[in-house]
This record gives structure tokens, C-alpha cells and sequence, in this order.
């Protein structure tokens, strides 16, 4: 996902992962959702396109994601993107997943260190 | 059902994918172009940091794909395009498939309906033939073996423990009367058990039972499906209806089903054998006899359990008092059971594994040449493949597009070849053997259609394989640098070309060299004179009087004496006759020894030898040539004066020669009277060109018959007519036939209305139906080995343009040039002549049993077809040379 070699994509999933919880806060177009990536990690991640828009389908065929016609911010016609009810409950999970192995490499971390 | 679903959205998904896309394309350039780039820069930048804009689309939508079958039919829609591109190359290669996938279907079907389905009945695997060998007793002109005499089926039904049920049938013609014109049926007698045997219920009504062969009870009969719809429109109240059956009244009691067959034959009334066990003698043999074996006893158990029983048969029988019962030891009777099925099938599996095998070739020969033409094809991509190649798409992804384009094609040619196949069988049904048996049954059915989908796919991979395993492994700098200006095309490149030209050379070969010996087959086999002649102007027709029509034996032969009269009365008819059986008719009238006076044999037992009954003038009228003394006159016939005439091979071997039997004397039994010589005619081949002709003894159609309790006259109840006229064989001649016959007697039913002309062609049709595959598949395989040799040698000619010019214009003479592309034509031909002859000799034993007059090494056969096969591939190459050298060598220069 990330452009920079030295910025991995840490972790199968991680991708979805702030796809679906970018989509939490609103309905996005595809573009939208690259901006607003790099804007919150604050140009830590930016999401390369040839992994965004097969994932998006993905995703859709899973049933996480719903697609509807909508206009962009520039008011030309593309595809808005919505989380389902699906998609929450697959966020939920995999957030407390990821959390859970979080705090598990931190403590491995923290041991190493001390 | 959500993948249904999911198929149908599919087009929407892609325009969102389409549209997502490109909307983020515009908005990242116009954010770039707000920032103060050019909008060209701009675009290109957005464009750029997007990526592989095809790529990422592709990989998005194929989310919704399954993507190996997706691939491959992305490919498929791609190898259309490709062939609707070259019509003119996908009609050729489509018609060869169609017809050489449509003539192995063809042939496949006969083969699996006649030789590899069973026989119609349940539990055929356990159905045998009770068929007896007997070497001793001089019948080795009995192609059927030794038949079964009444006598022994009571025996052998009584003792044996090896049957489940058993029966013997004989087919027979009947007159029928009282429903339309009288009319001649096939019907068949059977004993008790026949029916039982082949376990076939009736559809209507019952099968015969004990009481139908009591030979004092009612008198009763079983109609065939066919016979039931046409005499007696299928109405089902035809049960206890009676029916006039050689002027006996019986009562219908049953009727069979549809497609039922007595075994190998077609019939209209099924009659009951009715032996009677209280007049049994040995003899005589006519009777086919069939059994099904209990479970687990296998055909050498049978034959050893009924070998014990031909003793028990000698002991219970005798053939009258004063006659030696253990006589037929010296025949050595020994059961030689086999299966039904192979009895049914005979020879004709010879015929068709080696037409199987002859369309066999020619796909296999159809298919090369295809291969060739693809690898020009491929050739002509070569550019565009090595690229692919350098770009990155693996050899397996090339091979298969490649594959992927010939498999369609072997596909799309079987779906057309199924015409092919319907129409075929057809026309096989229409033309083909007519021996040929259980023909009826053939039809398209699942299994051949399996066998034409694995014939079409396997035909595609066969022919695709080649180019797609020498394209897909080229190596990209070879092709860059063959093909470029400088050089000439190299030597590998048309070595696997040559390799399929070879092989096809040679499979012709096998083809011609086939064809040819049939050929001189058939020819040969016309040139044997029958003993007839002007055989399309002889008519022949079928009379039976019954029993119970006329009793008296003299007033037969009055009534017959009568009709030949009348029949010579109508125009343009120049002679007329009747015999007991004529030629080709597959009938014997009768077999015995025949005793010379004078002859000491010692011990030895006398051969058998063939009986016929003729009338005066039926020589005359049938062509067939009096060597010495006279034919029989009515006079002889009605005084019974013990004459009789022999067949020129007999006088031959007994007396020295034909002149010299005139006047001697022959007797069928010691101690009968003697029976005086009076004419000798020449050999008739009564049972095919292509056998020997046998001896045969001509008795008079009134003669003094020695087979009762004492001699009494006795005359021919079931006679044919010839009738040579040059109306033989029209209809209002037929009517004027008919109508002489019905003015004799009405109740007469006229039959077997033939020429011998259309006999013997019938009798050769085994002969002539493999001649005519051998010829077309031979003719077939000329043709593609003439179109490969040109097509190999015209592309080398198109590859080395550059090379003539060059020779040319160091000097090298035009005659020269032509030669150096002949010779290496004729060089591929002679190595695929080398092949085709040691091939050949090794496949042709096979049609040894079909060859006649000559050996499967014939060496005519084996110079002319190399010649023929030579010549043609100089012509094929000629003509290209001809070109190549009539170059302008600055224009070849110029080239490319």
C-alpha cells in the first residue's frame, strides 16, 4: 500500500482496515478516500491506487461496502462508497484483533528493551 | 445462487469501475493544475502516479471473475477474432475436420452398434450358438458348420447340464393367403425354448409353449411387430384370429415386440418346429440351435458336457433299419459352441476395423496438414509472438493462445462434423454392406457423440501441439535475428514441417497401397466368369407350392411345367427355367456323397458333394454353358429315368474329361439304381465369385426320391425361376410375371423378384463397400499429401526469395534452381515412401481375408503407387519452383 519502500504495509488486512474506518466517518469516493488517508496519518500513509480500487471490489463482493452513483467534490459523476452493517461488524472485529496484537508486539517490545 | 447474480451485475460493477477511475484521474490533475502546473503536465502526472490505469481496472474486475476460465475464454473470444479475420483459412481447416471428424463418427457408430454393444436381448452374455464342427465328414464347404437335426436337439435337451433353456430355429419362407394377394413371408420355425431362450416377452398374447410343438395339437403362430402393423393395421383383437399359412389354418396367439429379430434375421411369422419323437431319424441337419448357459458354466464346460452327448445321440437314433448308426463317427462331430454375438457379427468386424482404421488415417493425415498450416500461421506471428515473449508473457501463456485457437477450431469442426456423421450414416444404411448385420440398430447415440466431443478436442491438441511447443520455446534473439534482412531462413526452422510431410507421405502410402490392392481385388473378382451369363437380363422369381395346395409331387412339377410355359409366352423372352436354388442365392438345396460306378475307394468315405434340381432349359435360360451331351428334357422328368447331369470340374477330376463322363453312371446309395450321365455343364460359382466353384450333381426337378421308407417320384416344392429376357428386372414387366403366374394358380405367391445381375452385385457388396471407403480415403490422402508437399516447398521458396536472387545474380541457371526445390520435394517423398512400404507391408495382413488373386505384397501394387506417389510430388514442387526461378533477381534482392 505505501509508495515508500520503508513504509510497509505492515499487516495483511491493515489496508481494509482504515478503508472500512474511513468510510465510518462518511461516504467517500474513491479519490476522497486516498486524500483523506494521507491526510489523517499526516502523509505517514498514502495509499497507492493500484491496491485501492481491487480492494474497493473486494470488499464489495464480501458485502462490507455498498456502491451507489454520487457526484465528487468537483460535482462529476463517480461511485460513493458506504459502509453496510456488514462492514461495521467486520471493522469492530478486526479492530479488536488488531488491538489485541498490538498491545501483544508491544509487550514483546517492552520485554526485549528492559 | 448468488454467483448467478453476481454474473448479471457484472456490466455495472465494471462501469463503476470505469467511472471511479477515471473521475480520480480528473481530480487529482485538477488539483495538480490548481498548484500552477500546465494541464498537459498536469494530466500526465496524475496519470502517472495512478499507475497502470488498464492494469488496475483488469485486476479489479477480475475480483468478480473466475479468472483461469475467464483467461482462457478471453482467449477464445481472441482466436475467433483471429479466424474471422482469415475466412478463407478457417473453411479449409474447418471443412477437412467436419468431414474427417464426420466419417470417424460414422464408422465409430457402426462399429459400436455392431461389434461392441451387446445383442439385444437380457443377459446376452450368456447366449451361445450351438455350433458343430464335423472335419470328417467332408463338409468343408459348409461355412455354418454342422446344423443341429431334430433328433439331436431332444437329445442334447434331454441330457445336457449345461443350458439354462435351449432351442433350434430354422428360417423358412411361407405362403400366406386369404388376407391381400398371396404373399410369400420369412417366418421361423422354433422348437420349445427358443423363445425361452431369448427372453424377450411377447407384446401381445404368449410365447409358444409345450402345447404349440405337440405335431398332433392346434396349429398356431406368432406375428412379428412389423407383420402385425402392415396385415393387421395393429389392432389388438388379432389374438385368437386365424391365418392361412401355406393353406394351413392357425391361430394367432401372440405377437413380438418392436425390433424384435429371430437372432440375425428379420421375419413376418414366427411358427412352431413341431418335431415329431416318434419319426426322428439321425438326419437330417438344418436347424440353428441357440442356448443360454446356466450361471458360471463357461462355452468349454458346454462343449465338453455336449461332446459326451453325441454318443448318447448315436445310441438313441438311427437312420432306419440296415443303416449303421456310428456312422457319423467318421464325420467327428465336435461341438465348437461360441457366442451368439460373434455368430450374429461374422466376418464383418475384418471390414470394419480396417475401414475404421482407413478414416482413422485420414483424420490423422487431415490433422497434419492443419498442423502445417497453423505453423505457417504461427510463422507469420512469429514477430508479434517474440515480443509477447520479450515483454514478459511466459511460454506457458503463449502455448496456450496457441492451443487455445486449434482446440476451438478441432471443436467447432466436430460440432459441424455431426452433419457429417448423420448424413454418412445414412447413406451407409442406403449403401453399405448388405450383409452387414444389425445395421438397424445403428443410430447417433451418446456414446458416439462422447466419442466425436474426445475426437474433435483430442484432433485440436494433436494438431495445435506442434506449433504451440515449437513457438511458445522460441527464443527471442533466434526470430529476431532469422528474420532480419540479411539472412536467409535457417535449416531448423523448416525441419518439423518436413517431419509432418514425411509422415503424411507415408500414411498415403498405407492408403494408395490399400486401395490399390483392392482394386485388384475386385477386379480380379470380375473377371472370374460365374457360370451365367448377361446376368442383368436374367429375372429370377421364387414359387412354393405347399403341401397342403397341391399334394400330388407330379402335379408340382405340371403346375410349375405350366408356368415356365406361360411365362415364355410373354414378349421378348428368350428362355426360361427353374432350379431347387440358383447362384448367389445363399441356398443349398441338398448335400450327399455321390458313389461312382467303377470308383474303388477303398475305405475311405466318398466327399460330399452339392446337390441342384433343374429344370429343362434353366441352363439355357440362367447362361450357362452345356460342355458336352444334353440338357434334361420334360420327358426325362416325367418318366423319372434316373438321368443325371454334373458340373465340368467333377467329370473333370473323375473321368479325365467332359466328353468322357457322358453316358457313365453315378448312385447317391449303394444298392439303389444307377442314374446315367447325360450332359456336363460348366462351373458355376454358387456361392460367390471369390469362392472355388464346388462340384454340384444335377438332378432333374422330378426325380426318384431315396430318402423315404422306398423310391418314390418326387419333385421340387420350393423352385426359382430364371427368366432371361432384355425386359428383365421393369416393372410392367414384373406385372406381365405376375400375371402368367396368377393364370397357372391364384393362390400363388410371386417372391424374391431379383435380376441376377443385382445378385451378384449384392454378392460382391462386401468387396465393393471396402473398395469404395479404400478409394475415397486413398483418394482423400493423395490429395492432402499433394497440398503438403506444395505447401512446404512454396513457403521454403517464400522464405528463401532473397537466397534465389542472390544465386541468380552469381550466376546459377534457372534450371538448376527449379531442380534444387524438386529434389528436395522428391527427397521427403522418397524418405516418406520408405516408411509408407515397410508400414504398408506390415498393416495390409490384415486385409489378407479380403484380397482376392492376389497376396498384401502384390508387387505391382508396391511400384505403381511409389511411382504415382513420386510423380505428383514432383508436379507439387514444380510448379512453386517454376515461380521461385521465373524471379526477377533485383526484385528478390529487393524483398522485404
Amino acid at each position: 500500500m505505501a509508495r515508500n519502500p520503508e513504509q510497509r504495509d505492515l499487516f495483511p488486512g491493515a489496508l481494509e482496515m482504515m478503508i472500512l474506518q474511513s468510510l465510518r466517518v462518511k461516504p467517500m469516493h474513491g479519490y476522497a478516500l486516498v486524500q483523506h488517508i494521507q491526510q489523517v496519518s499526516e502523509d505517514l500513509l498514502r495509499v497507492e491506487e493500484g491496491s485501492l480500487y481491487p480492494a474497493l471490489q473486494r470488499m464489495l463482493k464480501e458485502g462490507w461496502l455498498e456502491a451507489e452513483a454520487g457526484i465528487s467534490a468537483k460535482g462529476r459523476p463517480t461511485r460513493i462508497y458506504r459502509l453496510t452493517d456488514a462492514g461495521t461488524r467486520h471493522l469492530e472485529r478486526e479492530v479488536a484483533q488488531f488491538e489485541r496484537m498490538f498491545t501483544g508486539i508491544a509487550r514483546v517490545l517492552a520485554a526485549a528493551t528492559a | 445462487m448468488g454467483w448467478i447474480r453476481q454474473l448479471v451485475s457484472r456490466r455495472r460493477r465494471y462501469d463503476d469501475i470505469l467511472v471511479s477511475v477515471e473521475e480520480h484521474i480528473v481530480e487529482r490533475t485538477e488539483e495538480l493544475m490548481s498548484r500552477g502546473m500546465p494541464r498537459k503536465q498536469a494530466e500526465q502526472a496524475a496519470r502517472r502516479a495512478f499507475g497502470n490505469v488498464g492494469l488496475i481496472e483488469q485486476r479489479s474486475r477480475e475480483v468478480w471473475q473466475w479468472p483461469a476460465l475467464e483467461s482462457v475464454l478471453g482467449d477464445v473470444r481472441v482466436a475467433l477474432r483471429r479466424l474471422g479475420k482469415s475466412p478463407g483459412f478457417a473453411a479449409t481447416v474447418l471443412l477437412t475436420l467436419a468431414i474427417g471428424i464426420g466419417a470417424n463418427t460414422t464408422v465409430f457408430s457402426v462399429v459400436d452398434n455392431v461389434l461392441l454393444k451387446p445383442l439385444p436381448y437380457p443377459g446376452s452374455d450368456r447366449l451361445v450358438s450351438l455350433w458343430l464342427n464335423a472335419k470328417g465328414g467332408g463338409l468343408s464347404n459348409f461355412t455354418s458348420g454342422l446344423q443341429l437335426s431334430p433328433s439331436m436337439f431332444f437329445t442334447f435337451s434331454d441330457h445336457n447340464q449345461s443350458f439354462e433353456t435351449m432351442g433350434v430355429w430354422a428360417p423358412r419362407t411361407s405362403n400366406v393367403t386369404g388376407l391381400a394377394q398371396p404373399e410369400e413371408v420369412r417366418t421361423a420355425l422354433l422348437s420349445d425354448g427358443v423363445l425361452q431362450t431369448l427372453a424377450i416377452p411377447a407384446a401381445l398374447g404368449r410365447w409358444f409353449g409345450q402345447q404349440d410343438e405337440d405335431p398332433r395339437g392346434a396349429r398356431t403362430a406368432i406375428l412379428s411387430y412389423g407383420y402385425w402393423q402392415r396385415r393387421f393395421g395393429g389392432d389388438r383383437a388379432v389374438i385368437g384370429r386365424s391365418i392361412e399359412v401355406d393353406s394351413q389354418t392357425r391361430e394367432i396367439v401372440g405377437v413380438m415386440p418392436r425390433g424384435f429379430r429371430m437372432v440375425d434375421q428379420d421375419f413376418d411369422l414366427l411358427i412352431p418346429l413341431a418335431p415329431d419323437r416318434a419319426h426322428q431319424k439321425l438326419a437330417p441337419f438344418f436347424l440353428n440351435g441357440i442356448a443360454r448357459l446356466k450361471p458360471g458354466v463357461t462355452i468349454a464346460k458346454a462343449n465338453a458336457d455336449v461332446s459326451r452327448l453325441i454318443g448318447v445321440w448315436m445310441d438313441s437314433w438311427t437312420n432306419g433299419p440296415g443303416t449303421n448308426p456310428h456312422y457319423y463317427e467318421t464325420w467327428r462331430i465336435t461341438p465348437d459352441f461360441r457366442s451368439l454375438k460373434k455368430q450374429v457379427v461374422g466376418e464383418v468386424d475384418q471390414v470394419l476395423w480396417i475401414v475404421m482404421s482407413t478414416v482413422g488415417l485420414v483424420l490423422l493425415i487431415a490433422a497434419v496438414n492443419i498442423a502445417n498450416l497453423l505453423m505457417v500461421r504461427a510463422e507469420s506471428r512469429q514477430q508479434e509472438l517474440t515480443v509477447r515473449a520479450a515483454l514478459g508473457a511466459g511460454r506457458a501463456r503463449i502455448a496456450r493462445e496457441l492451443l487455445t485457437e486449434s482446440v476451438m477450431l478441432g471443436f467447432l469442426g466436430g460440432v459441424l462434423s455431426l452433419g457429417v456423421a448423420y448424413g454418412g450414416l445414412r447413406l451407409l444404411k442406403a449403401f453399405g454392406p448388405t450383409e452387414l448385420p444389425r445395421l438397424h440398430e445403428v443410430r447417433l447415440d451418446g456414446f458416439s457423440l462422447g466419442f466425436t466431443l474426445l475426437l474433435s478436442i483430442a484432433s485440436g491438441v494433436l494438431f495445435g501441439s506442434i506449433p504451440a511447443l515449437k513457438y511458445a520455446r522460441a527464443k527471442a534473439s533466434d526470430a529476431l535475428s532469422g528474420s532480419s534482412r540479411t539472412s536467409s531462413s535457417g535449416r531448423a526452422r523448416n525441419r518439423s514441417r518436413s517431419v509432418l510431410v514425411v509422415s503424411q507421405v507415408a500414411m498415403a502410402m498405407v492408403l494408395l497401397v490399400s486401395a490399390v490392392l483392392m482394386i485388384r481385388s475386385v477386379l480380379a473378382l470380375r473377371d472370374v466368369q460365374p457360370g451365367f451369363r448377361d446376368a442383368g437380363h436374367v429375372q429370377t422369381m421364387r414359387i412354393t407350392i405347399p403341401q397342403a395346395l397341391i399334394a400330388d409331387a407330379e402335379m408340382v412339377t405340371r403346375v410349375q411345367n405350366e408356368i415356365a410355359d406361360k411365362l415364355a409366352a410373354i414378349p421378348d423372352v428368350s428362355g426360361v427355367g427353374f432350379a431347387a436354388s440358383v447362384p448367389l442365392d445363399g441356398f443349398d438345396a441338398n448335400w450327399d456323397q455321390i458313389l461312382v460306378e467303377g470308383q474303388n475307394l477303398g475305405r475311405a468315405e466318398p466327399p460330399m458333394r452339392l446337390y441342384d434340381y433343374v429344370s429343362p432349359g434353366y441352363f439355357a435360360a440362367m447362361g450357362t454353358r452345356l460342355v458336352a451331351g444334353r440338357d434334361f428334357t420334360w420327358t426325362d422328368n416325367y418318366t423319372v429315368r434316373d438321368k443325371v447331369m454334373v458340373s465340368e470340374n467333377f467329370a473333370r477330376e473323375t473321368w479325365g474329361s467332359a466328353a468322357n463322363a457322358v453316358g457313365k453312371r453315378v448312385r447317391e446309395f449303394s444298392g439303389h439304381p444307377w442314374n446315367e450321365v447325360i450332359g456336363v455343364v460348366e462351373d458355376v460359382h454358387q456361392h460367390g465369385v471369390n469362392e472355388k466353384a464346388p462340384v454340384i450333381i444335377y438332378w432333374p426337378v422330378m426325380w426318384n426320391n431315396p430318402y423315404g421308407p422306398k423310391i418314390v417320384p418326387d419333385s421340387q416344392r420350393f423352385v426359382t425361376f430364371a427368366i432371361h429376357s432384355e425386359r428383365a428386372g421393369g416393372e410392367g414387366f414384373l406385372e406381365q410375371v405376375r400375371q402368367a403366374v396368377w393364370t397357372v394358380n391364384a393362390n400363388l405367391p410371386v417372391a424374391g423378384l431379383s435380376t441376377m445381375g443385382e445378385t451378384y452385385e449384392q454378392s460382391l457388396s462386401r468387396t465393393s463397400f471396402t473398395l469404395v471407403m479404400l478409394a475415397i480415403a486413398g483418394s482423400m490422402a493423395l490429395a492432402l499429401g499433394i497440398i503438403g508437399i506444395y505447401g512446404v516447398i512454396s513457403y521454403a521458396i517464400s522464405q528463401r526469395t532473397r537466397e534465389i536472387g542472390i544465386r541468380m545474380a552469381l550466376g546459377a541457371q534457372r534450371g538448376e534452381l527449379k531442380w534444387m526445390f524438386v529434389r528436395s520435394a522428391l527427397l521427403l517423398t522418397m524418405l516418406g515412401i520408405g516408411v509408407g512400404i515397410c508400414a504398408a507391408a506390415g498393416l495390409t495382413q490384415a486385409m489378407r481375408a479380403l484380397l482376392f488373386g492376389i497376396g498384401p505384397l502384390d508387387p505391382l501394387t508396391y511400384v505403381a503407387v511409389p511411382l504415382v506417389l513420386g510423380v505428383a510430388a514432383a508436379l507439387a514442387s514444380y510448379l512453386p519452383a517454376r515461380r521461385a526461378a521465373a524471379v526477377n533477381p533485383s526484385v528478390a534482392l529487393r524483398n522485404e
